[in-house]
């Protein structure tokens, strides 16, 4: 759908109050733990202590005796048919002949309430046969690491790889050593990261209701209920209709929630005591259990000219995605070099398993790490050649036209807008306090369509009610009203939106890849648009005349000029209070797979201090400078960009997963999992940029993931110039600082 | 598990010394409720102290000491402003810890007798020169502070006993104390390393010193090399450095996900000499 000609918003652009604001504040909303049904159970999950161990029994009858324990669920409670993701979803859900991880579920339980759930999961006994671990990326791929399981590989992987290598890529054009030959500096480092977790302060929860004839609901805190259906049905063997799932309000899932982790159990134990079920996972659980992103052992290497011109680029990336296929090398390797203008490029990937839960997506999804290397190298090239890092940026910065790194010519997009932007930020040219250094990165993600279904309904009252598929994570409900109204010509406040259940639209992908906006964005103003045409309609049938006679404009109705007739304008409510005695209610509905997404390039500029006696480093100043190709809310645009900045911060600088020798997660609560607290962030300051994308009609870009693209390498970047030292390895904490500054290496 | 609530510190050791199984006391229970619902630890006996009178009270004493009791929560001690006045680095050990949430729960002696090296109410209490009351069915006691703890999660405390009240002493003239703590963050965070410090001093020089460290070995400890170092000098760069020297002498750390040893070695010095220089000045009255 192209872009509209329209450049004047009435409310588009404008800042109302979010519509489930209230509920929110006041404790109304109701999240995922918050559902009970008459004759509720509670489950609870048996998970494995060991991080790779065979299964040779469970044995559960002492559970099953205790005073109030209804049922008792193993992998033999679902589905034996399955191949591919499916299996493997199963396999993470609840684990069949081995355990592949620490807190991999083994059994669950359910019973007259939840103290007597855990209690009684505790008297479920497991006998395993413990295996070797694994769980660096690595040391996961060396000769005679121990294999997670055979076969798992496709036919992407060379031979000779070890078996935990299960996918390969490779790809580039050019001529990189010529490229290499041309530069006047040639920069080439490795890199680590580790894996961090998402954060979502609401854990998964639900509640499960299904019957022995197949047919069932599930409320549940997800980013996308029909990926729900989809999984749910398919691990149960039911048919995919037959479920209907609701989404709860939802506190936070950054690609987190966009899959399956207790859900399938607990309509497995409601199937099996023949009563609703409600299972909420604890804090220890999400971190153990649920699906945290990749860690990466990366390196890059990149030429330029003494003027600034990236003459070739290479980069290696090797990333774990726990016990399954699935790390998100492939983004890893097409975005790394997303921002530049290269000839000589070249890229290889490696998919690696460990004894890891099995990662899921995080906020642009294996892209950070890549721009963790590449910008750092990027920023290490200016550094030796005197070069200002934005101007060097803006050298080799990708337009509309460019050839990108990983072969499709870019659309309209925003790199150099942000770049210059950022330049002309005061932010940029404000002088340094001791010990403080400032990092620019730039970053990108290529945003997604996906599966839309939409409906718009006018009520009695001419006010209208909209229902959408895609959970409303960070204000797109507001987002969605504003569109309508924008469309319609009526007040925001007349516009309600809903998030429906299944059984009210046709298939709704997740909010994930920077969507919602975007894409039931679109679809919400094609409803409208057809609302329209028909409001349009019930008019002209009152006048007499053509419907092509009437324009719609601010809210009503109008004869299209002097030669359509002269009649007073009928507004939306005059029309909606006929409309029972004009043809019946009056809606819109579109459903797509809209093609038109535009990527989202942003550049952020960052000043950290570091205290040189023990290492610790402080946020003094952020901006985050953004292509939103039209801000429909700016607060909501902001507050992504902002949370995406925090999200980044967090990750560079004290997030991780810490494994010990056997596997076991040794920070399994956020006391040890150190994501960023208010008081460690400044303001963080946000400049929206707005190159408008030519494919959805108000310009709308997805804004959700870049954002936590830039702020690893600036971070990095920062504390490199703050100390004099380069750090290649994240989480860039205080101990690892020090040892820099005391010049003791980095390891 | 059983519920008690006692009325008197009596009948309180009474049933803490019949219990037969996992006993706990419960004063604010941050501690205690957060290790339950965790499964760490499951008591077969939670005894509530809050129901006992006077446990509530915080008072200065003629002679200018003060007694705490066992239940004043953290928030209590951060709005009094005499007792902030004499022990300003007691005070701010006991402020950091947790969220407002928790500072309306938890307590001085909760935190001592939770036993963890990193307690940050412990090395400000040692160092003031702090000591508590203790009551078991064979009579009570007064046990310096630093005595109590022996190991991580440990005390001295024999089966049945508890701690009745904690003791602070008169403040007296030029005095000063200051409690810092290193964690990667600014909040809700467990102390990497934790230093207070508390001097006195006549003029220009300091007269008495305590130092103490914590989260650097089985327990908070008193070192008294690092005291040595600071008494007789004008905290000069010379004194400073053998403070620093002092205190990284008396790590005796692990490593582990919060910190690693040579780390907390390097920064126990550091803190130390960050804690003297504030203390040094508040003692000088120059706050
Ligand atoms: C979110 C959060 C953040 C925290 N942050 C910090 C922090 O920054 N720094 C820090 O040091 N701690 C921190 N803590 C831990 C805890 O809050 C402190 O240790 C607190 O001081 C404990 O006091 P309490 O009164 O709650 O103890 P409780 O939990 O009631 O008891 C703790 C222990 O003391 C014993 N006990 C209690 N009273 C007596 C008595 N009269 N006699 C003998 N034994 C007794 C109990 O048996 C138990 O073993 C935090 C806790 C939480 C939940």
């Amino acid at each position: 759908m192209a872009l509209d000609s329209k450049t004047e918003f009435k409310y588009i652009g404008t800042r109302p109050d979010r519509p489930d604001g209230m509920d929110k504040v006041t404790g109304k909303a109701r999240y995922g733990a918050d559902a009970y049904a008459p004759g509720m159970l509670h489950g609870a999950v048996v998970r494995s202590p060991h991080a790779h161990a065979k299964i040779v029994k469970i044995d559960a009858s002492k559970a099953l005796a205790m005073k109030g324990v209804k049922a008792v669920v193993t992998r033999a409670d679902f589905a034996t048919d399955l191949e591919g993701e499916d299996w493997d979803l199963l396999e993470n859900t609840i684990a069949g002949e081995k355990t592949l991880y620490d807190g991999h579920a083994v059994a669950a339980v359910a019973a007259t309430s939840a103290l007597i759930a855990k209690d009684a999961a505790k008297l479920v006994e497991v006998e395993y046969e413990i295996l070797p671990c694994v769980t660096d990326v690595d040391a996961a791929m060396a000769d005679g690491a121990p294999v997670i399981r055979d076969g798992a590989a496709d036919h992407s992987v060379p031979e000779g790889l070890h078996p935990n290598v299960v996918r390969y890529t490779e790809f580039g054009r050019g001529d990189v050593e010529a490229g290499f030959a041309a530069a006047d500096l040639v920069v080439e480092r490795d890199f680590k990261t580790e894996a961090v977790h998402q954060g979502y302060i609401e854990p998964h929860a639900c509640l499960a209701n299904l019957g022995a004839d197949g047919k069932g609901e599930l409320w549940c805190c997800t980013q996308g209920h029909w990926f729900v259906r989809r999984m749910c049905t398919a691990l149960l063997g039911l048919e995919t209709t037959q479920l209907r799932v609701t989404a709860s309000e939802i506190g936070g899932g950054f690609g987190g929630k966009t899959t399956v982790f207790i859900d399938p159990i607990a309509l497995a134990l409601s199937r099996a005591a023949g009563k609703p079920v409600k299972l909420v996972m604890s804090r220890s659980e999400v971190l153990k259990a649920s699906g945290p992103t990749s860690s990466a052992s990366m390196n890059v290497k990149m030429g330029m000219t003494k003027d600034g011109k990236l003459t070739a680029a290479t980069a290696v990336f090797r990333m774990q995605g726990g016990a399954f296929p699935g790390a998100p090398m492939d983004m890893t390797t097409m975005l790394a070099f997303s921002c530049y203008d290269l000839d000589n490029v070249h890229h290889e990937g490696f998919d690696v398993m460990t004894n890891r839960p099995k990662q899921a997506a995080y906020r642009a999804p294996g892209a950070p790490m890549g721009a963790f290397a590449v910008e750092s190298v990027m920023d290490e090239l200016c550094q030796g050649l005197g070069l200002d890092p934005i101007d060097a940026r803006l050298t080799n910065a990708v337009k509309e036209g460019t050839k990108s790194s990983f072969g499709p010519r870019y659309k309209a997009v925003g790199l150099i807008e942000t770049l210059e932007a950022a330049k002309a930020h005061p932010h940029y040219s404000a002088p340094l306090a001791e010990n403080t250094g400032r990092g620019i990165a730039s970053g990108y993600w290529m945003n997604w369509g996906g599966e839309t279904s939409t409906s718009l309904a006018i009520g009695e009252d001419g006010t209208v009610q909209v229902g959408v598929g895609t959970p409303d994570i960070g204000g797109s409900r507001a987002s969605m009203a504003l569109m309508a109204a924008e469309t319609l010509g009526i007040p925001y406040e007349n516009v309600r939106v809903d998030v429906v259940d299944t059984a009210s639209l046709g298939v709704n992908e997740p909010s994930h890849g920077s969507r919602a906006t975007y894409a039931s964005g679109l679809a919400v103003i094609e409803s409208a648009r057809e609302a329209i045409t028909k409001l349009s309609k019930r008019a002209a049938d009152k006048w007499g005349i053509d419907a092509e006679a009437v324009e719609w404009r601010d809210g009503a109705a109008h004869p299209s000029g002097p030669n359509a007739g002269d009649f007073t304008p009928l507004s939306i409510a005059d029309i909606a209070g006929e409309m029972g005695s004009t043809g019946g209610p009056i809606t819109g509905h579109h459903d797509a797979s809209p093609t038109g997404f535009g990527g989202s390039f942003g550049t952020h500029i960052v000043d950290v201090h570091v205290d040189p006696d023990t290492g610790k480093s402080t946020v003094v100043r952020y901006t985050v400078v953004q292509d939103a190709g039209k801000a429909i809310h700016p607060s909501y645009v902001e507050g992504q960009f902002q949370g995406g900045a925090a999200q980044g911060i967090g990750w560079a600088l004290n997030e991780e997963y810490i494994y010990d020798d056997d596997g076991r997660l040794q920070n399994d609560v956020f006391l040890d999992y150190r994501i960023p607290v208010a008081s460690d962030l400044p303001m963080i300051d946000t400049v929206i940029v707005e190159v408008p994308n030519p494919g959805h009609p108000y310009g709308v870009r997805g804004v959700g993931e870049t954002g936590i693209t830039p702020p690893l390498p600036a971070v990095a970047c920062a504390i490199s110039h703050a100390i004099g030292h380069r750090m290649t390895r994240l989480p860039i904490s205080p101990p690892r600082v020090l040892r820099a500054i005391q010049g003791k290496g980095i390891s | 598990m059983k519920y008690h609530t006692p009325a008197t510190f009596e009948d309180a050791v009474g049933i803490a010394a019949n219990a037969t199984g996992v006993t706990r006391f419960l004063a604010g229970g941050t501690d205690v409720l957060v290790q339950l619902r965790a499964d760490i630890v499951t008591p077969d006996d939670l005894i509530d102290v809050k129901h006992i009178p006077g446990v509530r009270d915080m008072t200065q004493n003629p002679d200018g000491s003060w007694t705490i009791g066992v239940a004043v929560a953290g928030a209590e001690m951060t709005e009094n402003p005499a007792l902030i006045a004499d022990w300003p680095g007691v005070v701010e050990g006991m402020d950091l810890i947790g969220s407002t949430q928790v500072q309306g729960r938890a307590t001085l002696t909760g935190n001592l007798c939770n036993g963890s090296p990193a307690g940050d109410a412990v090395p400000g209490m040692i160092a003031a020169g702090a000591s508590v009351s203790v009551t078991g069915p064979d009579g009570s006691r007064e046990v310096a502070v630093e005595d109590i703890p022996t190991g991580p999660g440990r005390t001295s405390l024999a089966k049945g006993e508890m701690v009745t009240a904690v003791h602070l002493p008169a403040r007296g003239q030029n005095g000063g104390d200051a409690y810092l703590r290193f964690i990667p963050r600014t909040e809700m965070d467990i102390a990497v390393v934790g230093c207070a410090v508390n001097l006195r001093v006549d003029g220009d020089t300091i007269t008495e010193a305590r130092v103490a460290l914590g989260a650097v070995a089985p327990t908070a400890r008193l070192v008294e090399d690092a005291a040595t170092a600071l008494i007789g000098s004008k905290l000069d760069d010379a004194a400073l450095e053998a403070l620093a020297a002092a205190a990284s002498a008396a790590c005796n750390p692990i490593d582990d996900k919060r910190g690693t040893i040579e780390f907390r070695t390097h920064v126990a010095g550091v803190l130390a000499q960050r804690a003297a220089k504030i203390a040094y000045a508040r003692a000088r009255g120059e706050k």
